[in-house]
C-alpha cells in the first residue's frame, strides 16, 4: 500500500464530483443560504454605519468575500464530515477494507470536497455581480483561487478530524451550531473582528477563516486588515496542520 | 494450498469475549460455513480476518498472508460482502464497480473487460447504468457479490449473505454463490444463522456458539455423528414379537416403544421403511402412519450446545445485529464467565 495512491485519490474525487453534479437540489441548497445572507444583509445594511468598516468600501463589497468564505467553510466542512454519512450507509467499510492507505483516503476526500466547495464559492461570486458587486481587479482572480483552495483544504481536513471523533451522523446538528457557526461569526465575514471584545478577538485570530476572508477581501475588493503574506502564511500553516491532524485521527478510526 | 489458517484467534471487548481462542483452516476452493446464532462472534471473526478489527490475541493467515503484518496483501487477496449493504446508492451499478476496481489498482483496460464479465456473471447487464438506489434487495446483493469478485480475490467472505431477502431471492442467491464457487474457483467463507443455508451450500460447516467452535465437519458427517435417522411408527396391536424381530435385525441401532408408537433409530432410514413395514405385517402389528426424522444441522446444534439457534437468539438482548458488538452475548457469557460478571442472570 503506497502512502499516496493517485488512482484511489482520483476514484474518491470522481465519486464526490459525480454525486454533486447528479443532485442539483444539493447544489441549490448549498448556495441558497449564503445567497440569502448576501441579499438581505447586503441590502439591509447597505447604508448602516458599521464600526471599523473602511470608509471607501460599501457594505456589499465588504460582505461578498465574507459570504464566499462562509460558502467555503460550510461546503468544505460538510465534505469532511460526509465520512459520517458514508459510515451510516455502510459504504465506509467498502473503502476501508480496500488496499488503500488511510492517507490516500483522506487526500481523496480533500480533493473531492475542495472541488465541490470551490464550485459553490464560484457560483456565489458570479451571482453577486448582478447584486452590484464589482471586482477590484480581474487580474488578481488567480490569487483568489489560491486562497479558496487553501481554505478548502483547511476545512475539509477539519471536517475529517471532527468526523473521526463521532461514530455516526447524529452529532451533526451540534457540530454545526457549536463549531461551524461560531467559526463563521468569528471570521470577520460579516463585520470587522477589531470591534469584538479582547478575549473573543483572540479566538478570531486563532480562526483560519479570519485570514481566508481577509485574503479574499484583499484580492477581490482591494481592502484588507492584515498584510497579504500574513493571510497566505497563516492559511498554509492551517491547511498543513489540518490535513496532518485529520489524517492522524482518521488512522485511528475503527472500521466496524 | 490453504485459503485460511486461523491459530488461537481471540477478540475481547471490555470483559466480553466475542471470539474465544479459535483455530481452524479452510482449504483452497472450499465453500466453508460458520453456522451459529446472531451474537456468536461470527462477524467479529470475519472482521478480524479482513483486517478491519485487530485481534486481541492469536493470529491468522489469508491466502498465506498474515492478517496483522501483511494487511495490504491480505486485502488484495480477499473480497467481502458485508452483512449490511455497502453500496453507494447514488451511483450506478457500473460506477460502483469502477470505484471498486480503481481502489484495487486495476488499470483501465483490464478494468472495463472485467466489469463486463462481472455484470454478465451476476446477470445485471441491463441494469448496469441504473442508480443502485433503484435496485431490489436481491439485485443489490448480486451486485455486491459480483463486486467482491471483481478484483479476482482468492477468498470471498460473505457475512450473512441472505439476511433480509425473501425466500425466492434467497434461493437465487444460493445458486449464485454455488456458481461463483464452481466457476470462479474462489474459496468462500460464509456466516449464517440459517440452518438450511449452511446445509445446502457448504462443503464444511463450523458450528459456532458463544465465540467458540463446537464442531467442524461436512454437513453429512455432522448429521451422522448424531447416529442416524429416527423412523416413527404409529402402531396398533401387540408389540412383543415385533420387538423380538427388531432385536434380531443388525441394522436397527436402537428403538423405544410406547403402547401406540415405536421409534427406531437406523442409518439411512428411507431404505429401511419397506423392511419395517414387512416386519410389522409379519408380526401382526397394524401401522397407522410412518414418519421419518432425519437429523439436520439444527438437531446437531441442539445436541452440541443444548439449545436451538432460535433459543440462543432470543436469549441475547439488545441489537444483535449491531456490527461492532456482534460477538456480545449477554446471558451465555454470564454463565461462562460467572466469576467476572456479577449479574449472573440464570
Amino acid at each position: 500500500m503506497n502512502l499516496i495512491d493517485p488512482r484511489s485519490i482520483y476514484a474518491l474525487w470522481r465519486r464526490d464530483v459525480t454525486r454533486f453534479v447528479r443532485t442539483p437540489s444539493r447544489i441549490i441548497g448549498s448556495i441558497s443560504m449564503p445567497l440569502l445572507f448576501l441579499v438581505f444583509l447586503g441590502f439591509g445594511f447597505s447604508d448602516a454605519a458599521i464600526p471599523g468598516l473602511p470608509a471607501d468600501v460599501d457594505y456589499l463589497q465588504y460582505l461578498v468575500p465574507g459570504m464566499v468564505g462562509f460558502t467555503m467553510l460550510f461546503g468544505s466542512s460538510f465534505a469532511g464530515l460526509s465520512i459520517l454519512s458514508d459510515q451510516d450507509v455502510g459504504f465506509l467499510k467498502e473503502i476501508l477494507v480496500a488496499p488503500v492507505s488511510r492517507t490516500s483516503i483522506v487526500l481523496g476526500r480533500i480533493a473531492g470536497g475542495s472541488t465541490t466547495a470551490l464550485v459553490q464559492a464560484v457560483l456565489i461570486l458570479v451571482l453577486s455581480v448582478p447584486l452590484g458587486f464589482r471586482f477590484d481587479s480581474l487580474l488578481l482572480l488567480p490569487l483568489a483561487a489560491v486562497f479558496l483552495v487553501l481554505i478548502a483544504v483547511t476545512f475539509v481536513g477539519f471536517g475529517v478530524a471532527l468526523a473521526s471523533q463521532f461514530s455516526d451522523s447524529e452529532g451533526f446538528g451540534l457540530i454545526i451550531q457549536f463549531v461551524i457557526f461560531p467559526l463563521f461569526f468569528l471570521s470577520g465575514a460579516l463585520y470587522p473582528v477589531e470591534s469584538l471584545p479582547d478575549p473573543i478577538r483572540i479566538l478570531a485570530f486563532m480562526n483560519p477563516l479570519t485570514y481566508g476572508v481577509d485574503g479574499l477581501r484583499a484580492v477581490l475588493v482591494g481592502s484588507a486588515a492584515y498584510p497579504l503574506f500574513l493571510d497566505f502564511g497563516a492559511l498554509v500553516v492551517s491547511s498543513v496542520l489540518m490535513v496532518a491532524i485529520g489524517t492522524y485521527l482518521f488512522e485511528r478510526v475503527e472500521a466496524v | 494450498m490453504v485459503a485460511i489458517q486461523v491459530d488461537g484467534l481471540s477478540k475481547t471487548f471490555g470483559e466480553t469475549t466475542a471470539v474465544d481462542d479459535l483455530s481452524f483452516r479452510v482449504e483452497d476452493g472450499e465453500l466453508f460455513g460458520l453456522l451459529g446464532p446472531n451474537g456468536a462472534g461470527k462477524s467479529t471473526l470475519i472482521n478480524m480476518l479482513v483486517t478491519l478489527l485487530r485481534p486481541s490475541s492469536g493470529t491468522a493467515t489469508v491466502n498465506g498472508h498474515d492478517i496483522i503484518e501483511e494487511t495490504a496483501a491480505v486485502r488484495n487477496s480477499l473480497g467481502i460482502v458485508f452483512q449490511e449493504p455497502a453500496l453507494d446508492e447514488e451511483l450506478t451499478g457500473e460506477e460502483n464497480l469502477t470505484f471498486h476496481a480503481q481502489l484495487y489498482g486495476q488499470h483501465k483496460a483490464d478494468r472495463d473487460e472485467r466489469i463486463d464479465e462481472v455484470f454478465e456473471l451476476v446477470g445485471l447487464e441491463a441494469e448496469r447504468d441504473d442508480p443502485v438506489g433503484s435496485y431490489s434487495g436481491g439485485m443489490k446483493r448480486r451486485l455486491e457479490i459480483g463486486r467482491g469478485l471483481l478484483h479476482e480475490p482468492s477468498v470471498l467472505f460473505l457475512d450473512e449473505p441472505t439476511v433480509g431477502l425473501d425466500a425466492r431471492t434467497r434461493r437465487d442467491t444460493w445458486e449464485y454463490i454455488q456458481r461463483m464457487n464452481d466457476e470462479a474457483g474462489v474459496s468462500i467463507v460464509l456466516t449464517s444463522h440459517y440452518i438450511e443455508e449452511a446445509e445446502q451450500l457448504c462443503d464444511r460447516v463450523a458450528i459456532v456458539d458463544d465465540g467458540e467452535i463446537a464442531a467442524i465437519d461436512t454437513p453429512a458427517a455432522l448429521k451422522d455423528s448424531l447416529g442416524g435417522d429416527v423412523v416413527i411408527l404409529e402402531v396398533d396391536g401387540s408389540l412383543s414379537s415385533f420387538c423380538s424381530r427388531l432385536d434380531a435385525c443388525p441394522w436397527v441401532m436402537e428403538y423405544t416403544t410406547s403402547p401406540t408408537q415405536v421409534r427406531i433409530t437406523v442409518e439411512h432410514g428411507e431404505t429401511r421403511i419397506a423392511d419395517l413395514v414387512r416386519l410389522a405385517d409379519e408380526t401382526g402389528v397394524a401401522i397407522a402412519s410412518v414418519d421419518i426424522h432425519k437429523p439436520n444441522l439444527e438437531t446437531v446444534f441442539l445436541s452440541l450446545t443444548g439449545a436451538t439457534i432460535a433459543e440462543r437468539e432470543s436469549n441475547s438482548s439488545g441489537d444483535a445485529n449491531d456490527s461492532a458488538l456482534e460477538g456480545i452475548h449477554p446471558s451465555t457469557t454470564a454463565d461462562r464467565h460467572a466469576s467476572t460478571t456479577p449479574e449472573d442472570d440464570e
